[in-house]
């Protein structure tokens, strides 16, 4: 290799302190291509960046910035090497137009109007060079998730990184915008700019980089070219043994109806329509996924059926219908009708991050006959039901009384799996189940939620991911804007019309996708 | 994996502020020609030398520890009751009502009569706030303090008007005699120990204990304290599990302002033997830094609420026997206060980091947020 590599790594170790989150690792990413970092959580990648981009300061180990060596001690000296980072949550001011986050930090001098004026001429420059365009007066709230992602981009460049880091950065994103990304990407790479990108999804590193580093347990595992390798040799090396990337799973045996949504609407606070006229059914023994991009009333959906959002319209259990008027908390009479829930956000809703795991296993069911003893909690018999149940989970480390917060993302999950599946529910549903759970546990949560179908049970199941609704599901329907655009067998469907679906357009019998 | 060890949260730093809050005082004390050694001496012998300064102390610590407890179940549900003040004065009403005109046989159940009366009167002073804040998010702090000056007013009112005794003095007529609760000097006499006769501290200060054991069974082993304790933690997640956000916090501000009326028993039963004005003297708020330094667990509040006696009574004592003004008592209380309970952090995360880095490890940088863990932060 006789050119100089863009960033070379030498020997990184860093501990958070018992923990190592990088263990000796040294990578060359040479200039004009994309490298990718692929690696559970807590694998050590955003540790890794967060050294680079001058978060964190390394243990040990050393960075060279095109063959010099160069210090990092702040996010100043990051951008002034060359470095731009694109966060999985951007750090854009809401109400703030594109070109007024574009400058803010980076303002000429004391007054403001020079800058803007230099900035929109800049701007403009680079989305004729980089297919990037954006409204340089649309404020930030008006604007969809992927233009946000491009101002985050530009703000990158405006500041003149060579180098760009993305961390995650299709996880807001639809199929096509993400399409999209990846072609702003590749014409980046075209000019010569270097580009790290950190993803969890086997797809993207083999759809767009040129070479790939695998971490596991905050060591390196293996750097190889993108062309040589495949899928699952790559999740080989991420989780330390062989996995089943597909879920093994018969056809569905649907029988009775359990759940009927009828014409389910929500208008929020604020006034704005969050669900418009959501229908379906859902039966024993089948999984209905709910496709669509975060945000689009999935989220809803699931708090007006785990019974803490108010909603019109009509819920029939088993022919018995539900009441809705109960307010916002009346999840204890959804769980007395056998809808069990493990929510999307386990941190913010499933678990209370301070109770240790035994109090967390009765959360919910805490009056249940089996848990309480008069107006006591029977602490006992929930630590005794807690190590049952986190041995037949498999949640490590097995200790009760560890608190929540304690746990690793696949475990806090495992934890809320637990118990919702243990209290054998007629109809679960699940949010997110693998969002922040690493590939090992992705395998066992899956093949659990499966077990239950087996055992006739209903399932919904809500998912950003794509890939998880196409394994798991039975059926898909698929959300935009508040409602349900359509239903397709996950047979007969891919992800090209599933793509579109979300994005708000149906696919007109020609065939040539349509504005719903 | 916490941060420090347990033993170094509860107890060293408390310690530490203690010591620091000592010190600043000493230089204080200094400062207006007085010698700190001097003070320090007086204030011990003054609130622990005999028994009278400890019924004096004991009489004080069990205000503080009703009003303490008041603010911690308030806390525990993340509620911030401001209050404690109007509630105790409220409770002071309650008790002078069951005590002027109903007729008691004996102490005993005029004890109990009063403890109901006042804890519901105190409980009714919490009831509004708390409706304003589950039903209409008005914050509590603000209404709490609002309540606070209505409280004094109504008090006025019922002192100067149709509660007001034949007389000069806004306040009512003695208690009967009957009603009197025996003081410390009255129980140690059964038993042979010879206690101060002119102490205030009396038989409500066995109820403030068992209040404190109440208040930690409710909390800690009991449904609704599972509950509480959860919605404070994470709103999002008690209405995830059916909890009623509405129901906590008038369940937990009920409670609150029912403890801290109780408070009456002691300073209007026990001591006074009829109602004044300004009754409470400040102890509701006195109960917000006992709270924050017993990080409201009951055992925490039962020893904070100790050290302020011990404050309130040996302060008195320098006011008493040294050049030092009355104001300055206060500020030093105040150093007390501030240490132990505002500035919390600045002893806690020098703290954390040595430990940590008694761990050999080097200390990791603040996380983003709260919620990240070590587990993750490793990502």
């Amino acid at each position: 290799m006789s050119q100089t590599p863009a960033i070379e790594l030498k020997g990184i170790s860093k501990a958070f302190g018992p923990v190592q989150a990088n263990k000796d690792i040294s990578i060359r990413v040479m200039p004009g291509t994309i490298h990718g970092i692929i690696g559970e959580n807590g694998a050590g990648k955003s540790t890794l960046m967060s050294i680079l981009y001058g978060f964190y300061k390394a243990d040990k180990g050393e960075i060279w910035i095109n063959g010099k060596k160069t210090e990092i001690p702040d996010s100043q000296a990051a951008i002034s090497a060359g470095i731009g980072m694109v966060f999985q949550h951007f750090k854009l001011v809401q109400n703030f137009t594109v070109l007024e986050n574009v400058v803010l930090g980076a303002e000429d001098s004391g007054l403001l109007r020079p800058s803007l004026t230099r900035a929109r001429s800049e701007l403009k420059k680079l989305a004729e060079e980089y297919e990037l365009s954006v409204d340089p007066d649309a404020v930030i709230d008006d604007i969809g998730v992927g233009m946000q992602q491009r101002v985050e981009i530009l703000k990158a460049l405006y500041r003149g990184a060579d180098i760009l880091i993305l961390d995650e950065p299709t996880g807001v994103l639809t199929p096509a915008e993400a399409d999209h990304l990846f072609r702003i990407l590749e014409g980046l790479k075209r000019e010569g700019k270097t580009i790290i990108l950190i993803t969890h999804k086997l797809r993207e590193i083999m759809d767009i980089t040129d070479t790939v580093s695998v971490m596991r347990r905050g060591e390196m595992t293996a750097t190889v070219k993108t062309a040589d390798t495949s899928p699952p040799e790559l999740a080989e090396l991420m989780v330390g043994r062989k996995v089943l990337l597909r879920v093994e799973k018969t056809p569905a045996r649907p029988k009775e109806k359990i759940i009927e949504v009828r014409d389910l609407n929500i208008t929020d606070d604020k006034g704005v329509h969050r669900l418009k006229g959501v229908s379906f059914d859902i039966h024993a023994g089948e999984i209905l996924g709910i496709a669509g991009v975060a945000g689009n009333g999935q989220s809803e959906l699931l708090e007006v059926l785990g019974g803490y959002e108010k909603a019109t319209g009509s819920i029939k259990i088993r022919g018995e219908a539900i009441d809705l008027t109960g307010g916002k908390s009346d999840g204890a009479s959804r769980r007395a009708r056998g809808i069990s829930h493990v929510p999307e956000d386990r941190q913010r809703e499933g678990l209370i991050m301070d109770y240790s795991a035994w109090e967390n296993i009765a959360f919910g069911y805490h009056h249940d006959e089996a848990y309480r003893s008069g107006p006591f909690m029977n602490n006992a018999a929930i630590r005794a039901d807690c190590e049952g149940k986190m041995q037949r989970f498999d949640v490590r480390p097995p200790d009760p009384n560890l608190t929540a917060k304690s746990f690793s993302g696949g475990n806090q999950q495992k934890i809320v799996l637990a118990r919702e599946i243990e209290h054998n529910p007629d109809l679960l549903l699940v949010g997110q189940p693998t969002r922040g759970v690493d590939i090992g546990a992705i395998e066992f949560i899956h093949q659990e939620i499966v077990a239950l179908r087996d055992k006739g049970k209903a399932i919904l199941l809500v998912s950003v991911e794509l890939d998880e609704i196409l394994g798991l599901a039975d059926r898909i329907a698929v959300m935009f804007d508040g409602r349900i655009m359509g239903e397709r067998l996950p047979d007969q469907t891919d992800e090209k019309e599933l793509g579109l679906l979300m994005a708000g357009m149906t696919t007109a019998p020609g065939g040539t996708p349509q504005e719903a | 994996m916490d941060r420090m060890p347990r033993w170094a949260d509860v107890i060293l730093i408390p310690l530490i502020s203690l010591i620091l809050a000592a010190l600043l005082s000493a230089l204080v004390i200094l400062f207006i020609g007085e010698s700190p050694i001097e003070a320090i001496k007086l204030m011990i012998s003054g609130a622990l030398g005999s028994t009278y300064g400890w019924g004096y102390t004991l009489y004080y610590a069990t205000n503080f520890m009703f009003t303490g407890l008041a603010v911690s179940v308030a806390f525990h549900a993340r509620m911030f009751n401001i209050g404690g003040e109007g509630q105790a004065l409220l409770g002071g009403l309650g008790v002078a009502v069951v005590l002027v005109y109903i007729p008691w046989p004996h102490w005993t159940i005029a004890l109990l009569a009063a403890t109901a009366s006042a804890a519901a009167f105190g409980a009714a002073w919490a009831a509004l706030p708390a409706y304003l804040q589950a039903r209409r998010g008005s914050h509590i702090v603000i209404t709490t303090i609002m309540f606070n000056f209505i409280a004094a007013a109504l008090l006025n009112w019922a002192l100067v008007g149709p509660m007001k005794a034949p007389g000069q003095e806004p306040a009512t007529v003695s208690f009967p005699e009957a009603t009197n609760l025996p003081t410390l000097h009255d129980i140690f006499g059964i038993i042979g120990i010879d206690w101060s006769r002119a102490a205030p501290a009396n038989v409500s200060l066995f109820v403030a204990i068992a209040a404190c054991v109440a208040v930690w069974a409710l909390i800690w082993r009991t449904r609704l304290g599972y509950e509480i304790r959860a919605f404070g933690y994470s709103e999002p997640a008690a209405r995830y599990a059916g909890i009623s956000p509405f129901k906590i916090i008038m369940v937990a501000m009920l409670i609150s302002g029912g403890l801290a009326g109780c408070m009456a028993i002691n300073n209007v039963q026990g001591e006074a033997e009829r109602l004044v004005l300004n009754a409470a003297e400040g102890a509701g708020f006195i109960g917000i830094a006992v709270a924050l330094m017993g990080r409201s667990h009951p055992l925490g509040v039962f020893l904070a609420a100790l050290l302020f006696g011990f404050l309130y009574q040996g302060g008195a004592e320098l006011a008493l026997w040294m050049n030092i003004q009355r104001e300055l008592i206060v500020v030093i209380q105040a150093l007390v206060i501030l240490f132990t309970g505002a500035l919390d952090n600045m002893i806690r995360m020098p703290l954390e980091k040595i430990f940590l880095a008694a761990r050999r490890k080097s200390p990791p940088p603040p996380g983003p947020d709260r919620k990240s863990t070590s587990a993750e932060a490793a990502e």
